[in-house]
């Protein structure tokens, strides 16, 4: 009994151990050049440099602040957006295939577009992730707010509130679960299209700059450094959304 | 006095009249519902609506409560508009109905709050609620925290909570078993004795249309109109031994009969 809850408890655990003792056994075995593929010690031994005495902190912390900047400007425009158009059933229908068509083309096309635009410098990382990430928000929030529970917004109709206090104390909160569920896809995509942007659109700092160096150097030690950095901030994120949700939202699927 | 149809350009409703439905038009995809509908609701009374499935009991009280718009047709209560008139609605699924997102007792407080009344008056009429229906469960829980029947108690205490002049319930009781449901019809009682506010109960149930009622509206098939209206005038508080009574056989067994012929007579007509 003690036993197996003690294994319910850790079994998460053993896919990452699995993980690392394939790679290491690999490694150890010379079954991949070893010059494509590093040992796990070896790249361990380059996030610890990288974040002590290189500069991986730093890479690390510009492509935080250019995906929360990103994912932000989305949150701040898309969701408002969201909830006026989502109001408004004939809106969106009318709206609805111009959102589903931007929201289907890889929002990396339109790097060259926003390159020409805003130029080569930060703005246009931002300003791509923020729009992928934004279209994301945009639709789930509008959806959320069509799909409200009519009901809800029925009761506080009749005990007399007005359209604007059923819009944001009722519909708005109402559509939250689905309006998260935009933010986290939103999220994790900004941070997508920033890594992205970093590698090949004249960056000199980022995580995805890093990882191109690395490559282009032949240094795959730090390369996997790098994608293991990237690997967790994006993990990181996504846990502290669930989180965050699980608070705010603590009453969706209730 | 009663819940009656009533003549267009009758000569204004008596005193005890509450709520006076005139020319009450709806149809839905060309089909009418309504068609100048006449009807008189009598003041500190629960009335039941009863009728076919179809027949449009909730969407009656719903253009009356004005969460749908009427096509044509005029409803006054006391002669004021609905917009001058506090009224409380008790919805079937209370699931749906509360806010998950507030605490139960924020739920009993949100019609106080839109009223603009300051915290300690809401606090105030909080506790007096809570007092009157000796809660005893833990109102801080949020609404999906309790269950089915503390949630619809919650709902009932919501719609109480602003004094309303008319009270609507709409098949409040159908998604509870059946001892909770025997409970809440009780609350319901209690609450009807000590306020005297008139209330509109939609059932699909003609035990517990008949049993609460002081009046059962009995309703056609659509386009609907008024089969009859039947009194049933046991004292109150009535009990579940109320049931058994012959009052209650006598007045059930005449819905039934109401009932059954408006069937019979549209599937003859068919």
């Amino acid at each position: 009994m003690e036993a197996r809850s003690l294994l319910r408890t850790f079994s998460p655990a053993f896919g990452a151990i699995g993980f690392v003792f394939l790679w290491w056994l690999v490694a150890q075995l010379k079954l991949i050049d070893p010059v494509l593929l590093p040992s796990p010690q070896d790249s361990a031994q380059a996030i610890w440099t990288g974040f002590v005495k290189g500069n991986l902190m730093a890479d690390l912390r510009v492509t935080v602040v250019r995906t929360l900047l990103a994912f932000l400007i989305a949150t701040l425009i898309c969701v408002p957006l969201g909830l006026v158009l989502g109001s408004s059933v004939r809106v969106y229908r009318s709206l609805e295939f111009v959102i589903d068509f931007f929201r289907s083309t890889p929002a990396s096309a339109l790097f060259p577009l926003f390159l020409v635009i805003l130029g080569v410098g930060e703005s246009t990382k931002v300003a791509v992730a923020a729009f992928g990430a934004g279209l994301l928000i945009l639709f789930n929030t509008a959806y959320g707010v069509m799909n409200a529970r009519k009901v809800r917004q029925a009761a506080a109709m009749v005990m007399g509130a007005s359209r604007t206090r059923v819009l944001v104390g009722v519909t708005l909160l109402e559509s939250l679960p689905q309006t998260f569920i935009g933010m986290r896809s939103g999220i994790s995509f900004a941070l997508v299209i920033v890594i992205v942007a970093e590698m090949f659109i004249g960056s000199t700092d980022g995580l995805g700059q890093r990882v191109i160096n690395a490559q282009m150097i032949f240094n795959m030690p730090e390369m996997y450094a790098a994608i293991f950095t990237a690997g967790v901030l994006g993990y990181t994120m996504n846990l502290i959304f669930i989180l965050v949700e699980r608070h705010f939202v603590h009453w969706g699927g209730k | 006095m009663s819940a009656r149809p009533a003549s267009v350009g009758s000569a204004g409703a008596s005193a005890d009249t509450h709520i006076t439905v005139r020319g009450l038009s709806k149809a839905f995809g060309g089909q009418p519902l309504y068609s100048g509908f006449n009807l008189d609701f009598p003041r500190s009374k629960i009335t039941s609506i009863f009728g076919p499935n179809g027949c449009g009991k909730s969407t009656l009280i719903n253009m009356i409560s004005g969460l749908i718009p009427v096509d044509a047709g005029e409803v006054l209560f006391d002669g004021k508009r609905l917009s001058e008139t506090v009224i409380g609605y008790v919805f079937q699924n209370y699931r749906d109905a509360l806010f998950p997102w507030k605490r139960s007792i924020d739920n009993i407080k949100y019609p106080l709050q839109l009223a603009g009344q300051s915290p300690a008056d809401c606090e105030a009429r909080t506790q007096e609620l809570i007092a009157s229906f000796d809660v005893r469960f833990d109102l801080n829980r949020y609404p999906y925290e309790l269950s089915g029947g503390q949630q619809q108690l919650i709902s009932i205490m919501r719609a109480l909570a602003p004094h309303p002049e008319v009270l609507f319930l709409d098949e409040p009781f159908s998604a509870l078993d059946y001892e909770m449901t025997l409970f809440m019809r009780d609350k319901l009682q209690a609450i009807f004795a000590s306020t005297g506010t008139t209330m509109i109960v939609v059932s699909h149930d003609l035990e517990e249309a008949v049993y609460l009622a002081d009046e059962v509206l009995m309703l056609t098939r659509r386009p609907t109109r008024v089969a009859d209206v039947v009194a049933f005038n046991a004292p109150r508080p009535r009990f579940p031994k109320t049931l058994t009574s012959a009052e209650f056989m006598a007045a059930k067994a005449q819905c039934l009969d109401v009932f059954q012929r408006e069937v019979q007579t549209k599937e003859l007509a068919q």
